[in-house]
């Protein structure tokens, strides 16, 4: 190794896993727990309490399946830098690593407005156990997006000088796992009435 | 830096357009208003969905065996989960125990879980 080089520990796994990979296999692992416990929570009372179908009959069907439409077009985005950067095409890379990011701004945009609309309504976080879940549940989701965005912006930024690269993975593995949660919200949220 | 390639990438843009084509299934199937094909247009279709995102954008069936163990462990803690509570939430009454009167009558009210000997 120069003197230059930075040491990274990329390679050295008992699992054969680049560890790169494996801490974003054990991220993933641990927002199973937590998306799913809350997703869990919600399927159990949403059982308990039919009456919550009223609420959920003011969610806009239109707004929740641009916003899936927007996330797995990003996916694709994000699968695509991780294709370009297997081929150390590192500019590619990042230009999509950026499509991606901008597919967040997208779907944080739009819930935005569809969140405005929700408060003019006067459905807030303390309008009932639905609405408690609802803002609970995509809030947190919506965050995930936001610092998926902000990392995926370092990254492209280390990507365009084919710096990094294995990163470019990483942050896909994270963004697609967030594009799973989603594809669970939609129909939770927006579609079982 | 880069690792290695570990995956042969498929054509990424036909998975989405199966997805997207999944997505409208699931919107048109919500229109129907009829319950059993509005449950399996949207949570049959999920569960497809999350299959092929997991398995060609992800590239779970190519990841060593850790990492399906490793997810399936997890998930397996969300069934513990739903198994250990499920009866509380969504069950009025069970072996001497049952919830507040008048929560049975009005199954809205926060709390309904609270127990009674």
């Amino acid at each position: 190794m120069s003197a230059g080089a930075k040491p990274i520990a990329n390679t050295r796994s008992g699992t054969g896993i680049p560890t790169a990979r494996l801490i974003t296999w054990w991220v993933i692992a641990s927002e199973i727990v937590i998306f799913g416990g809350l997703l869990a929570s919600y399927v159990m009372h949403r059982i308990g309490h039919p009456e919550w179908a009223e609420s959920a009959s003011h969610t806009n069907t239109w707004a929740g399946a641009f916003n899936t439409f927007v996330l797995l077009t990003s996916s694709l985005c994000a699968v695509l830098a991780h294709k370009a950067a297997d081929a150390h095409d590192g500019p590619r890379a990042a230009r999509l690593l950026r499509l991606t990011a901008l597919g967040g701004l997208i779907f944080l945009t739009v819930k935005g407005f569809e969140w405005a609309a929700d408060f003019r309504e006067g459905f807030v976080l303390s309008s009932g156990g639905f609405w408690s879940f609802y803002y609970t549940l995509a809030g947190l989701h919506g965050l995930h997006v936001l610092a998926g965005m902000i990392i995926m912006l370092i990254i492209a930024s280390e990507a365009a000088k084919n710096q990094e690269m294995q990163r470019v993975e990483c942050i896909g593995l994270y963004w697609h796992f967030v594009d799973i949660v989603w594809i669970f919200l939609f129909p939770l949220l927006y579609i079982a009435r | 830096m880069t690792t290695e390639a570990h995956v042969q990438h498929p054509n990424y843009v036909k998975i989405w357009a199966i997805l997207v084509v999944l997505l409208v299934v699931s919107v048109l199937g919500s229109m129907t208003h009829i319950r059993d094909a509005v449950l399996i247009a949207a949570f049959g279709v999920a569960v497809i969905k999350a299959y092929l995102v997991a398995k060609n954008f992800m590239h779970v069936n190519v990841e060593k065996r850790w990492v399906p163990y490793l997810l399936v462990v997890c998930l397996l803690f969300i069934a513990i989960l739903l198994a250990g509570v499920a009866p509380d939430v969504m069950k009025n009454s069970g072996e001497n125990w049952n919830k507040n009167p008048s929560s049975q009558s009005a199954p809205s009210v926060a709390g309904a879980a609270t127990k009674n000997e």
